[in-house]
């Protein structure tokens, strides 16, 4: 009766679309709004897991959606420099401007490892701030939910004890699932891997794994011959147990190379909607470690 | 409000009792408070926001150089039937030569505004301002003004900064129609509609700085436009957007040099109304829109441009004249041009493009020729020449990262009359400094 009760009057007070307009810049910051803003937020993701974070153009499709924005959610630490400033800049949209409270960087709330001390192009494309790729280190997306939280209370006072209550209950079931992960990865310990980018570090340095090596001859320049015939005589010497790289990356480097190295070849989600499995933050996890355990097998 | 509070309180109710007891309520208290003083740690100590850098504006530099051969001289260059653009629209210089050397310094300047300069340092070391704008940031509803000098929205590569095109120069079409590019001095006004697909529409005030129009001492706008795009995605591989722009102006005595039947100078120029509409559009494609491994452009515009007014001829600086009187009669054309291009990247690093170009002199009609009492067509030679110029131009360009760029070039060019322009060049663009954003 109750039941029945609340549903007649929340049909009378049931709003036509979400309190919060949220533009994501890559789909784990999409998975998150949507786990802290459940149906009082609506989530527009404007790349997606196959696509490199760092190529991405401002397409009209992206300004025509921060235009009617309310929360721009993104990584910052300049992954986004080479699109979002013209996206924004163009939206004609001031809620979303950098400063402003409808702009959120996960970089400012996250710990970043790989801070250059300096920074010289002659390095390849290194971020002055660190490391951007922070969201495969399960503590970083748990800070992130804090202030994400808190940033979406702030514009939308009125559910702020509603995006409380999802941080919470976000936060109970991530720690549990974080202490499984860590459980379940016990042998990934000390395993040396090959990567392609720079952009599995959080997850090599969170589970205690070693990058034995990248493909990438600097970052952001795609591999060449001369550097991985060079890559594949280090691993002779010292070898490594598999060749990780992301749904995104060109696969061929890393097939050629495992192959010759006669080592497994990993494909990791590397984030929400990598893989057929990972639709989520915590399947996105819970996939990612059972690829890399598959992979030391 | 009222609504919402019943809705709060039956979702209460319909809890159950365990979960509404005091001590939830009174944990969830707590939590706001801790919450609150979050917000208030995150607003005092803002985390370092990635800012385009601390106070300093972002500064970039490109450089740029050629090395070029061509069958036809690049400083006699013209397009014969069509009156010079004035613009710096010839091939580039034979040999080895610097190109625009472009310095780029933007910020934002506060909350509201947003500032930008792109100075270029010529080969023949002169400094020239190719934009100065203030943007606006704050206007809302999807409003942005700018002020000052700017590229005007009006076409497709006109927006495009040189170092960003597909190819080393540019279309026929701009080089004929508007000198390369359009960058007047003036206001711009931007309008993007609340919509899924991307609408924007635009109007421009300016001086008339340059060609179409003609630098003159006057009181109000020399030169005014409006432009409309869309765009969109299809699918989640494929990005367009296509538009439709008009530029009008009244050129006073748009003077140019000329020679006449015997090959002396002479001075002709133009006063009247010039009205461009530009057809453009863009496609790019990209396996699952990632383009880091092989992604494909398609671009064309068409222009088409009608001028009405009076023309002037004026063979008297000549020692020995050939009327030595100046003529003046009525004057219109009717003129139009169009290119395609498309660029293939298949394999990181290297890209492939090809490029058509055609104009068409179209319909002019000359009153001092049709009099025939004064000079005749043989003394227009730019304008009393039919001619539909063409070309036809192949790159491919290796990029070893995302700031450096060299590019082989071939073309032939029949820009003039009776005279093929076979171009072949090497080219190469450095970007130093901030990542600077580039436009779809």
């Amino acid at each position: 009766m109750r039941v029945l009760l609340s549903l007649l009057l929340c049909l009378a007070c049931a709003p036509a679309w979400a309190a919060l307009e949220v533009f994501a810049c890559t789909p784990e910051w999409g998975a998150l709004a949507r786990e802290l803003g459940g149906d009082r937020v609506g989530v527009y993701t404007a790349t997606t897991a196959l696509q490199d974070p760092h190529r991405i153009e401002a397409r009209p499709s992206l300004i025509a959606r921060a235009r009617r924005a309310d929360l721009v959610v993104c990584t910052g630490a300049d992954l986004e420099i080479g699109w979002l400033p013209l996206v924004l800049a163009q939206s004609g949209n001031p809620k979303i401007q950098p400063g402003q409270r409808g702009y959120f960087e996960a970089a400012g709330a996250a710990q970043l490892i790989e801070r250059p001390a300096s920074v010289d192009r002659a390095m390849g494309d290194v971020h002055a701030a660190g490391n951007p790729h922070l969201h495969l280190d399960p503590r970083n997306i748990s800070r992130v939910a804090k202030a994400l939280a808190a940033q979406m209370s702030m514009l939308d006072a009125q559910d702020a004890s509603y995006y409380i209550a999802r941080e919470l209950a976000f936060q109970v079931r991530w720690r549990e699932a974080t202490a499984r992960w860590e459980r379940e990865a016990e042998p990934l310990k000390d395993v040396p891997v090959v990567v392609y980018h720079k952009d599995l570090s959080y997850l090599i340095a969170w589970l205690g794994m070693r990058e034995a090596g990248t493909l990438e001859p600097k970052p952001g320049l795609p591999p060449t011959t001369a550097h991985l015939a060079s890559l594949l005589a280090q691993l002779q010497k010292a070898p490594a147990k598999m060749v990780v790289h992301a749904a995104y990356s060109d696969p061929r480097a890393a097939d050629w190379l495992a192959q010759q190295a006669k080592l497994p070849s990993v494909l990791l989600p590397f984030t929400v909607g990598g893989t057929e499995r990972a639709t989520d933050l915590f399947t996105l996890y819970d996939d990612t470690i059972a690829r890399l355990l598959a992979g030391t097998r | 409000m009222i609504r919402k509070c019943l809705c709060a309180a039956a979702l209460a109710a319909a809890m159950p009792p365990a979960l509404a007891q005091d001590a939830e309520v009174e944990k969830l208290r707590e939590e706001i408070r801790q919450l609150q003083g979050r917000v208030q740690a995150v607003e005092t100590a803002k985390p370092r926001a990635s800012g385009e850098s601390a106070f300093n504006p972002a500064v970039s530099l490109i450089l740029q150089g050629t090395a070029a051969r061509s069958s036809q001289d690049p400083s006699s260059y013209q397009i014969t039937g069509f009156a010079p653009s004035g613009g710096e629209v010839a091939p580039a210089p034979r040999s080895l030569s610097l190109g625009e050397s472009e310095l780029i310094v933007a910020a934002n300047v506060d909350p509201y505004f947003r500032g930008q300069l792109v100075a270029a340092l010529t080969p023949d070391n002169e400094l020239s301002v190719e934009e100065a704008f203030f943007q606006t940031l704050a206007l809302g509803n999807g409003f942005t003004l700018k002020g000052g000098r700017f590229l005007s929205g009006i076409g497709y590569q006109n927006e495009i900064h040189q170092h960003a095109w597909d190819f080393q120069d540019a279309p026929l079409a701009y080089k004929a129609f508007l000198g390369g590019r359009y960058n007047d001095d003036g206001l711009q006004l931007r309008w993007l509609a609340p919509t899924d697909l991307f609408l924007e529409l635009g109007g421009e005030v300016g001086r008339g700085r340059e060609f179409p129009s003609a630098e003159q001492s006057r009181n109000g706008a020399g030169a005014w436009s409006l432009f409309g795009h869309a765009g969109g995605d299809i699918g989640v591989s494929t990005a367009w957007r296509a538009g439709l722009s008009y530029l009008y102006a009244k050129p006073e005595n748009r003077a140019f040099e000329d020679v006449d039947s015997l090959g002396n100078p002479v001075t002709q120029s133009f006063s009247g109304a010039s009205k461009l509409w530009i057809a453009d559009f863009v496609l790019k494609w990209a396996p699952n829109g990632n383009a880091t491994v092989t992604n494909f452009k398609l671009q064309g515009e068409y222009f088409r441009r009608s001028e009405s007014g009076t023309i002037a001829y004026d063979d008297r600086a000549q020692a020995a004249p050939q009327f030595g009187t100046p003529f003046s009669g009525p004057y219109s054309s009717q003129q139009s041009g169009w290119y395609l291009q498309a660029v293939y990247q298949f394999m990181p690093r290297w890209r492939v493009g090809a490029r058509f170009d055609q104009l068409d002199s179209g319909n002019v009609s000359n009153a001092i020729v049709a009099s025939g009492t004064g000079p005749t067509a043989a003394d227009f030679a730019l304008l009393g020449t039919p001619h539909d110029p063409s070309r036809i131009s192949a790159m491919a360009d290796w990029s070893p990262s995302e700031f450096s760029r060299v590019r082989l070039q071939v073309a032939e060019d029949d820009s003039r009359a009776g005279a093929t322009d076979r171009q072949v060049l090497v080219q190469y663009i450095y970007s130093l400094g901030a990542h600077g954003a580039h436009k779809f």
